[in-house]
């Protein structure tokens, strides 16, 4: 078995150079707290990082839980049944992946805050507060739950539906076929979207300081902008990528050791979709709610701001369709070697599991819980010490938001690998193929869709990256972020309008790319 | 599946390229931070913790001057300290402007700026440099007492933030304990006069019915539209209504001379120690500080110019000569995070 399932030499060289780069700003965390342990501990374990830490978990769980529960509807009506719209649903739904956390919270603000457009429109003399736990929970849940979204309307499609068949024909009711058949089938991309969202959440700076929640990442900024204490800082980050190690080991417990592959022989035939009868307006109103709330509202908010305060605006359009392709070139490149990494990655989690697997695996996911101002601080001490050529290029910035997102590419890629059956592969081999070109020929083939949702989900978030991006890029290397954060930072939001737009449009391509494919595929 | 595929092929191909033309296509054009090859007339590499567009201009002024390019990093002004702290003796900058005074004061602790000329330490009062010539003011923020001019005279006013506490006070004071600016007057506090008493002056305040206001605009405004009567911002946020909405603006500002009321919170500049063309960026930090930049600052923010040669600016109507100098200007303000913990603790946060 052992043997059977040792992994190539070149596949085991390519996961340790992806461990090692991803590792470094853990490294980096390291080093700094080797230098002072004492303090470092004294931080760590000290009761208010306790409490913060309960806080951020807290926040963590709510969110996750929502976002799942937010996803699992929307896939399963836009993939399983026969709602009116389905298409423009998928899509609507999954958009508001494109909209970056900080944006979404000051959207959030200004259209629903206590001196917000909503209470204008109404009247009123002040609304609820929209400020600490509960705005963090609805704006990071709205703007997360497409990464549970679209990597579960990918594995509906690929369910082979005659296992459902089978079950109903032995006189299951569909709520039980859905609870004993489709759900076991989608936990591996549950787990990992979950991942994804509870890992998000926990390293997000820009929506939770913005709504003031005090978490995790807020004590890590006022800590390090404050007192400027390295130690202190490293020490919080270190606790940070603990706790995304329990995390990433809760995920790949509930991912499990399950067979989703079919073992069936034969094409795969598309499902029938479920009528929903009478059920189809409150589904049609459950979708049109979110789709309003998360990408509607907020991009009628910006609209309407570039529409009013063209003048205010320092920003024209087409300066920002310049901005808009260096976010783009480097989003890009981030985008097609994050997915190379992360296949690497899944390829040895799924098909070659074992203890070097999950060593690469959590490796990888150490950038991701960070913040990225940690990650690229990480990259200054490295590079200026180690490859100062590399320092202040467009070289290091894409491989900062490399390693940052790289996990982004991990999730999909090993669930659609781990519903690709090992069969076909070990007949390609029986056919005297090679290991290597079985891994390009038959492999990658049948992993396109998770390649492609991996490097759609890394461009989306390096498109939106903004610490990382103001430390590393080149001198006067400008992008729409740190183009939204210059007309943010004279406290008028208003006047980012028109980059935050031009961002939206750019990340809504492959977003729209990912979602519609599903549908022309069945 | 057809039209699929050849969709994800195209896709492919695209990022691919445009990995490749970030690879090797940027790296020739946006580099250059080795600054070895550079020609002679390569200019200063400036860390800027202010926005473009309130640097700008003073920039603009000393390239034509000078004839020389300032390369600019734009970021939050701690972002940059703790860049300036990794990047340590291998730092591409030459200068440093700090938007906080928290950024310039880890920097320079952290043994990374040098001596500056004594001409330069000269352009400023002694009351805004450091005391061992490393950094110097560029601009300052004041600290004030804003109030409603309609509702209120200046003699009615208490002559330190202590007094805000009295029952008269109550529900008519606006504050804004989220913001930066309030955070680093109650570090002054603190340093001042202790926790005890800043705590019990953070509790009364609360207890009073302070009104909490996001941050300084949002006060101003409040004052403005009668909500409340009295509240603690910096001065340039009246300054600026002022300047735009004239001389009946009805929010006047009032210097209290005690209790830290005028506390004035500086943007500072220094010169790394690891640059290698100090003589040019020792010509950017006087240019910062001629008569024409610091009449820009003036004119485009209202912040008080330092430079003894400025021409004063007829909106700021109390001169800078005439602000009661605290002796706590210069304080150390890297104490942040045990002020938020003051502040939460006593109910302000």
């Amino acid at each position: 078995m052992r043997a059977a399932r040792a992994a190539p030499a070149w596949l085991l060289g390519a996961g340790l150079l992806v461990a090692a780069a991803a590792a470094l700003p853990a490294a980096y965390l390291f080093v700094v707290v080797a230098g002072d342990l004492g303090d470092a501990l004294a931080t760590a374990f000290s009761s208010r990082t306790a409490a913060v830490l309960a806080r951020t978990l807290a926040l963590t769980t709510a969110v996750t839980l929502t976002a799942v529960a937010l996803a699992l509807p929307i896939g399963w009506l836009t993939v399983r049944t026969d709602l009116p719209g389905r298409r423009l649903w998928a899509v609507l739904c999954s958009l508001p992946l494109v909209i970056p956390s900080y944006v979404g919270a000051y959207l959030f603000i200004a259209a629903l805050g206590p001196n917000g457009m909503l209470r204008d429109a109404l009247g009123v003399e002040s609304l609820p507060s929209v400020y600490g736990f509960l705005g963090a929970w609805i704006v990071l849940s709205l703007f997360t739950y497409p990464l549970v979204l679209l990597p579960l309307r990918g594995a509906l499609r690929r369910i082979d539906p005659q296992l459902e068949d089978a079950a109903r024909a032995m006189g299951r009711r569909p709520r039980q076929v859905f609870a004993e058949i489709v759900l076991p089938q989608l936990w591996p991309v549950l787990a990992a979207g979950g991942l994804l969202v509870a890992l998000y959440t926990a390293s997000d700076f820009g929506a939770v300081s913005l709504l003031r929640f005090d978490s995790f990442t807020s004590e890590i900024y006022v800590s390090y902008r404050s007192s400027f204490d390295r130690t202190a800082t490293a020490a919080l980050g270190a606790v940070l990528v603990v706790v995304m190690l329990g995390l990433l080991l809760l995920s790949s417990r509930l991912r499990g050791a399950r067979v989703v592959h079919r073992l069936g022989p034969g094409a795969l035939r598309p499902a029938r979709p479920y009528r929903l009868g009478r059920w189809r307006w409150p589904a049609l109103g459950f979708c049109a709610a979110v789709a309003a709330l998360a990408f509607a509202l907020p991009v009628g908010v910006l609209i309407y701001w570039a529409a009013e305060g063209i003048s205010t605006s320092a920003t024209t359009w087409s300066r920002a369709a310049a901005l808009g392709g260096n976010s783009l070139m480097v989003s890009a490149s981030a985008a097609a070697i994050g997915a190379l990494a992360a296949l690497v990655v899944a390829a040895l989690a799924v098909r070659h599991p074992g203890r070097f697997s999950s060593l690469v695996e959590r490796a990888s996911h150490a950038g991701y819980a960070l913040p990225g101002i940690l990650v690229a601080l990480s990259l200054v001490f490295f590079a200026t010490r180690i490859v100062p050529p590399l320092y202040q290029t467009t070289t290091l910035l894409v491989f900062a938001l490399t390693i940052h997102y790289l996990p982004l590419g991990v999730g999909p890629l090993a669930a659609s690998l781990v519903q690709v059956s090992p069969r076909i592969e070990e007949a390609a081999r029986g056919l005297g193929r090679g290991r290597a070109e079985v891994f390009r020929t038959v492999t990658v083939p049948l992993a396109r869709g998770g390649l492609l949702a991996a490097a759609a989900l890394i461009f989306l978030h390096a498109m939106k990256e903004l610490p990382a991006t103001l430390v590393l890029a080149p001198i006067g290397f400008e992008t729409l972020a740190t183009d939204i954060w210059t007309q943010t930072s004279f406290g008028f939001y208003e006047a980012s309008a028109i980059p935050a737009l031009v961002l939206l449009a750019i990340a809504a391509v492959p977003v729209y790319l990912l979602a519609e494919r599903d549908i022309e595929s069945r | 599946m057809r039209p699929f595929h050849r969709k994800t092929t195209a896709l492919a191909c695209g990022l691919l390229a445009a990995a490749l033309a970030a690879g090797c296509g940027f790296d020739t054009s946006a580099s250059g931070g080795g600054g070895e090859n550079e020609p002679e007339t390569a200019g200063v590499t400036l860390y800027s913790g202010r926005i473009p567009a309130a640097i700008g201009p003073a920039i603009d002024r000393y390239e034509a001057a000078a004839d020389r390019d300032v390369r600019v990093r734009f970021a939050d002004t701690a972002d940059l300290a703790a860049t300036l702290i990794e990047e340590g003796g291998a730092s591409p900058a030459d200068v440093f402007f700090s938007q906080e005074p928290g950024g310039i004061h880890a920097v320079a602790e952290a043994g990374l700026l040098a001596k500056l000329p004594g001409d330069i330490l000269e352009m400023v009062p002694p009351r805004f440099r450091d005391p061992e010539g490393r950094w110097v003011g560029v601009t300052g923020r004041a600290r004030v007492l804003a109030y409603n001019r309609e509702e209120l005279s200046e003699d009615e006013l208490p002559d330190s933030p202590f007094g805000l506490t009295a029952p008269r006070w109550r529900d008519r004071v606006g504050w804004s304990p989220a913001s930066s600016s309030m955070q680093e007057f109650v570090t002054a506090l603190r340093l001042r006069y202790g926790d005890e008493r800043t705590r019990e002056w953070l509790e009364a305040m609360v207890d009073n019915g302070a009104v909490s206001y996001p941050n300084n605009i949002t006060i101003r405004d409040a004052i403005a539209a009668g909500e409340i009567d009295v509240g603690l911002i910096n001065h340039y946020y009246v300054a600026q209504a002022v300047a735009a909405e004239g001389r009946d603006y009805p929010v006047g500002v009032y210097f209290p001379p005690d209790g830290l009321g005028s506390l004035m919170l500086l943007t500072t500049v220094g010169v790394l120690e690891s640059s290698d063309r100090k003589p040019e960026a020792f010509d950017f930090v006087r240019s910062l500080l001629s008569p024409g930049s610091q009449g820009f600052f003036t004119a485009s923010s209202k912040e008080y110019p330092l430079a003894i040669a400025a021409e004063p600016d007829p909106s700021l109507s109390v001169p800078l000569a005439e602000i009661p100098s605290t002796g706590d200007d210069l304080v150390d303000l890297t104490e942040l995070q045990a002020t938020i913990a003051l502040m939460q603790e006593s109910g302000a946060l």
